[in-house]
C-alpha cells in the first residue's frame, strides 16, 4: 500500500463525515485516528476498498468519541444518516478544506500544520518531525487552530491568497532541508498545489505550481559537499531536472495566456528565464528586469526591489545596480549581501569584503552564514591583503 | 549521559591562540573548517552519540520582568563585555571523559594556515539522572 494514495483519500473522508453531520474538528480527529490505524494494519492486511475502510473506521471513531462526550454530559446522541453524495462532492469537499485550513484568522504556522494534516493526510508525528517540535506541541497547535475556526461555515469560498501563501510556506520549509529521514515538505507542497490546480481555474494557482516546479528542478545542484550552499551562477546546470523545467514552463505559459497576471506567475517567469539559460552568462537579464518591474507594479515589496537591483546590476552594469540599490530600504533582509555582490562587481573589493562579513553576521541560516563568510574570505583574498 | 558542548562568540578563559576573524582566512581555510565541523557531527551520528546541534545569531538581548502592568525590561544588544553564546552541540555519551575527549576534538578544528584554533568550549552535564537512583 502506497502511503501517498492513502494520504490522498484523507480530505474526501473528512468530507464524508462532514456530510454525515460531524463537525470539522471531530471529523478531522476521527480521520487522523483512522489514518494511524491504516498505517499500522494495511501493510499486512490491505483492504479491498481503501476509502470505504477509512470511512467506516473513522465513522466508528467519531461515534465512540461523540458517545463518550455525550455520556459525560448525560445527553443522547443524534446523528443524521448520510445524505446521498452529489456528483463532484469529494472534489468540492477537498477544495473547501484548503480554504478552511488556511483560514485568514489562523496564524501561518497553525494554518500550515492544519493543512498538512487535514488536506495532506500527514500524521501529527510526521508534521512535528518535519518542523522539529515535540509531537505534543504540534498536536496542541492543531487543536487550538481547529478551535479557532470552529463554527466557520464550510460552504463559503475563502481567500485564495492565504491558501497559496500557506502552500508556499510549506514548500520553502522543505526547500532548504533534504533529509531523507523526514517528510519531504517541498514534494508535499507540490502535490497539494497540483491537486489544488486541478480543482480550481485560477492562473495564480498554476503560477505557484510552476514556480515550485522550476525551483524544485534545481534542487540537487543547490547544495555541495557538507551541505554547502551553491549559488545559482555556480550551479551545475547539467544536473537540473529538465522534465520538471519543461512541465513548469508549460504550466506557466498556459497561465500567462489567460492574461490575468499575478505575482506567482511573475516570479515563475523569472525562474523560467533562469532555467532557460544554458549558462549563467547567457541569462536574459534584460527580460528578468522587465519581469521585476511587472512584479513591482503588482506588489510594492522591498524584497522585490532588492532583487531587482541585483538584476539591474547584471543587465546594465554594477553601477546601475548600485544606483537601484540606493533606493531600497537598508533594513531589508539580505541588503548587505546584495550590496557586497554589486560592490565586488564594481571593483570596490575592500568595501565588498566588509559588506560580505557584515552580511554573514546578519544571516538567518547556517548554510547562508557559511556561504557569506566564504565569500568575505574570497573577496578579502582578492584585495591582496 | 547527555552533555552540552557550548561554543561562545566571546567570554570564557583568555584565548589560547589569537586567531584572525574568519573573513581574513583564505576561502579554502574557511571550507576546511566547515568541513571539519560537519564531518565531526556526521561521525557522532554514526557512533550513535549525536543528539542535536544549533547555532545562534549574535543579536539578542537580556530580558526580565519589571512588575505587573509594565513591559519587560530589556538589556541589549549584548555589550562587548558580555559572554555571548554562538551555539551548541548536545552529545549522549558513556562518560564525562568521553565528552571532554569530543570537545577537545571539536576545538582542534583548523583555522588560518590549517592550524587548530584551540578554541575554548564549555562542557556541561545535563541533570538527567533518575531521581533517587543510587548512582
Amino acid at each position: 500500500m502506497n502511503s501517498a494514495l492513502l494520504r490522498e483519500l484523507v480530505p474526501a473522508v473528512i468530507g464524508v463525515l462532514g456530510r454525515r453531520g460531524a463537525d470539522f474538528a471531530s471529523a478531522e480527529d476521527a480521520v487522523q485516528e483512522a489514518l494511524i490505524k491504516a498505517l499500522e494494519t494495511w501493510p499486512d492486511d490491505p483492504p479491498h476498498d481503501p476509502k470505504g475502510w477509512l470511512v467506516a473506521v473513522a465513522w466508528r471513531k467519531f461515534l465512540d468519541a461523540t458517545r463518550a462526550e455525550a455520556s459525560r454530559r448525560g445527553r443522547e446522541v443524534a446523528v443524521d444518516a448520510e445524505p446521498p453524495a452529489e456528483p463532484g462532492a469529494a472534489a468540492d469537499d477537498t477544495l473547501r478544506l484548503y480554504f478552511l485550513c488556511a483560514h485568514p484568522d489562523l496564524a501561518p504556522a497553525s494554518a500550515v500544520a492544519l493543512t498538512l494534516r487535514a488536506v495532506g493526510g500527514l500524521t501529527t508525528r510526521q508534521i512535528a518531525e518535519a518542523y522539529l517540535v515535540p509531537e505534543a506541541t504540534m498536536a496542541q497547535r492543531i487543536s487550538r487552530a481547529k478551535r479557532r475556526i470552529a463554527g466557520r461555515p464550510l460552504d463559503r469560498p475563502g481567500d485564495l491568497a492565504t491558501v497559496l501563501r500557506v502552500l508556499y510556506l510549506v514548500f520553502n520549509e522543505g526547500y532548504g532541508g533534504d533529509s531523507p529521514d523526514h517528510t519531504d515538505l517541498a514534494a508535499e507542497a507540490i502535490r497539494l498545489t497540483r491537486q489544488l490546480a486541478a480543482l480550481t481555474d485560477e492562473p495564480e494557482v498554476a503560477g505557484l505550481l510552476a514556480l515550485m516546479l522550476l525551483h524544485h528542478a534545481r534542487r540537487v545542484s543547490r547544495t555541495g559537499p557538507g551541505g554547502r550552499l551553491v549559488p545559482l551562477a555556480e550551479q551545475d546546470r547539467s544536473r537540473w531536472d529538465t522534465g520538471l523545467i519543461a512541465e513548469g514552463v508549460a504550466i506557466l505559459q498556459a497561465a500567462l495566456a489567460r492574461d490575468r497576471l499575478g505575482d506567482y506567475q511573475a516570479q515563475a517567469a523569472i525562474a523560467a528565464l533562469h532555467a532557460d539559460a544554458p549558462s549563467a552568462a547567457e541569462t536574459d537579464w534584460v527580460q528578468i528586469v522587465e519581469w521585476y518591474d511587472e512584479l513591482l507594479r503588482l506588489t510594492e515589496s522591498p524584497v522585490v526591489r532588492l532583487n531587482r537591483a541585483v538584476a539591474v546590476g547584471e543587465a546594465d552594469g554594477a553601477h546601475a545596480g548600485l544606483a537601484a540599490l540606493a533606493e531600497v530600504d537598508p533594513g531589508v533582509p539580505r541588503h548587505a549581501a546584495a550590496s557586497a555582490y554589486l560592490h565586488e562587481r564594481a571593483g570596490d573589493l575592500e568595501r565588498a569584503a566588509d559588506l560580505y562579513a557584515e552580511a554573514s553576521r546578519a544571516a538567518t541560516s547556517v548554510p547562508e552564514r557559511d556561504h557569506l563568510t566564504r565569500e568575505a574570505a574570497r573577496v578579502r583574498q582578492r584585495t591582496g591583503r | 549521559m547527555k552533555y552540552l558542548i557550548l561554543k561562545h562568540y566571546r567570554g570564557g578563559p583568555a584565548p589560547a591562540v589569537d586567531w584572525a576573524p574568519m573573513d581574513e582566512w583564505t576561502p579554502e581555510e574557511v571550507d576546511a573548517h566547515m568541513q571539519y565541523m560537519s564531518d565531526f557531527a556526521q561521525r557522532l551520528v554514526e557512533t550513535g552519540e549525536f543528539v542535536d546541534s544549533q547555532a545562534l545569531a549574535a543579536e539578542g538581548a537580556f530580558v526580565r520582568f519589571d512588575g505587573e502592568g509594565r513591559p519587560p525590561v530589556t538589556d541589549g544588544p549584548f555589550a562587548e563585555t558580555k559572554d555571548l553564546i554562538a551555539g551548541w552541540m548536545i552529545v549522549d555519551v558513556e562518560s564525562w571523559d568521553r565528552a571532554v575527549e569530543l570537545a577537545g576534538e571539536l576545538s582542534a578544528a583548523p583555522g588560518a594556515g590549517g592550524e587548530p584554533i584551540h578554541e575554548w568550549l564549555e562542557v556541561r552535564p545535563f541533570l538527567t539522572g533518575v531521581p533517587g537512583s543510587p548512582e
